[in-house]
């Protein structure tokens, strides 16, 4: 259970949203629109505790999330712009140190099962200097695949995927909904989901 | 434990597949020694006595060349972010990084130097108190290097600030730790309140950088 309580940003001098509340129940998907520069990377951000707040509330179980700490950040699976892999490190080992800092024990079998799953078998133990711009968000969307984190919050993960990995991505985060999962994403898709709720959110204008 | 190990040992498997810039370090040290006799002569009174001191700035010269890139790397690929979002605290990631530093800048150069030190004509004793020195005091070059890499991550033209930040904090460690090869030249001189105090040096940075780094980290990611 995510609640969000009266939350403000700042970026620089200007305040880019104030006043924002929601909460999410398990089993829902949040997908934060808005047009260029209106707040939705700082948003997510700041729910991830990247980003000090300037005023508000993010309570994570009910408690608050600098309070919580470490244990906030176990639950949680952060996606950023950048993909957060190495290039001289192959995809399993990329995939590997990314499980070990979330706190997962991780078979190796399940980390090529994942590189597999994603479409990446055959370059599995390449160096990710060698991939294309897809494989790679493809190598960083694999932890998706071994994370038991409950919540998961993605900036713009469809962007640099062809129509299958969007396909794929589509129907994991449906999976994680339906199995009581929380979503949090911005995207200019629609994501189908099978079961669970959708909220959606219009930040600026 | 387990993420201190995974981070210390990707960042030396990462360093093994980019061998050039490690080496660059302990070249840059072995010739930076190398050029004081070639400029000063070969007077063996004159080496003595520059030796010691030549040797520390020149390994503390190396030691900043390679901080730089301590952090921009991962902060450049967003593995700095979610090393900060993963369920240690940042102080463990910190200190595993930097070890991994050290072992790859600090300790080539522990392990040089008595072959450097020869050009000095330095006694047998004097090589051996250089050894230790460095391998007391350049831990603690990395440590309070690693607190400067984190508040410059980011900046424009970080690398300059950065030697401006971090080099006055490096005095104590060069003043005992040459002071330590000067003195052991000297008969009835006792070296160890020299090597005590780079000891605690390396106690008190070990305790404290790691919070300052984290804390410095979370604030550049912001």
């Amino acid at each position: 259970m995510l609640d969000v309580v009266d939350l403000e940003c700042r970026r620089g001098d200007r305040r880019l949203f104030s006043g924002l509340c929601f909460s999410l129940a398990p089993g829902t998907l949040l997908h934060v629109r808005g047009r260029n520069g209106s707040g939705k990377t700082t948003l997510l951000r700041a729910l991830s505790g990247l980003l000090a707040r300037d005023a508000g509330q993010i309570n994570w179980q009910g408690e608050d999330i600098s309070a919580l700490a470490e244990d906030y950040r176990r639950d949680l699976l952060y996606f950023g712009h950048l993909n957060g892999i190495k290039s001289d490190l192959n995809g399993i080992e990329n995939l590997r140190v990314a499980a070990t800092l979330d706190g997962d024990r991780v078979a190796d079998d399940a980390l090529w099962i994942a590189l597999g799953r994603m479409g990446l078998a055959g370059f599995e133990d390449l160096p990710t200097k060698v991939l294309s711009q897809g494989q790679k968000k493809r190598v960083a969307l694999a932890r998706l695949l071994v994370s038991r984190a409950p919540l998961w919050i993605l900036d713009e993960p469809f962007s640099a995927l062809d129509t299958d990995a969007v396909d794929l991505l589509g129907s994991l985060i449906a999976d994680h909904v339906a199995g009581g999962g929380i979503v949090v994403l911005t995207t200019h898709q629609e994501v189908p989901l099978t079961s669970g709720q959708v909220q959606r959110l219009q930040l600026g204008g | 434990m387990r993420v201190f190990l995974c981070v210390l040992g990707r960042d030396i498997t990462l360093a093994m597949r980019r061998r050039t810039d490690v080496l660059t370090t302990l070249f840059f040290f072995i010739i930076v020694v190398s050029l004081f006799p070639l400029g000063v002569g070969t007077e063996k009174q004159t080496l003595k006595i520059l030796g010691p001191g030549v040797v520390w700035v020149a390994a503390l010269l190396a030691s900043m060349l390679a901080l730089e890139r301590l952090f921009a790397a991962d902060y450049e690929d967003g593995t700095l972010e979610q090393m900060l979002l993963s369920t240690q605290p940042p102080a463990v990631l910190v200190l595993a990084k930097v070890t991994a530093h050290w072992l790859l800048t600090g300790l080539p150069l522990v392990i040089i130097a008595p072959l450097v030190g020869l050009q000095y004509q330095l006694p047998g004793n004097a090589q051996w108190i250089m050894m230790v020195s460095l391998l007391v005091g350049t831990p603690v070059l990395s440590l309070i290097g690693a607190i400067g890499a984190a508040l410059t991550l980011g900046l424009r033209g970080g690398g300059i600030l950065l030697s401006l930040l971090i080099l006055p904090l490096y005095i104590p460690v060069l003043v005992y730790g040459a002071g330590a090869v000067t003195v052991s030249m000297i008969d009835l001189a006792d070296t160890q309140p020299y090597l005590s105090l780079l000891g605690a040096f390396l106690l008190l940075a070990l305790t404290l950088s790691p919070l300052a780094t984290g804390a410095a980290l979370r604030i550049a990611l912001e």
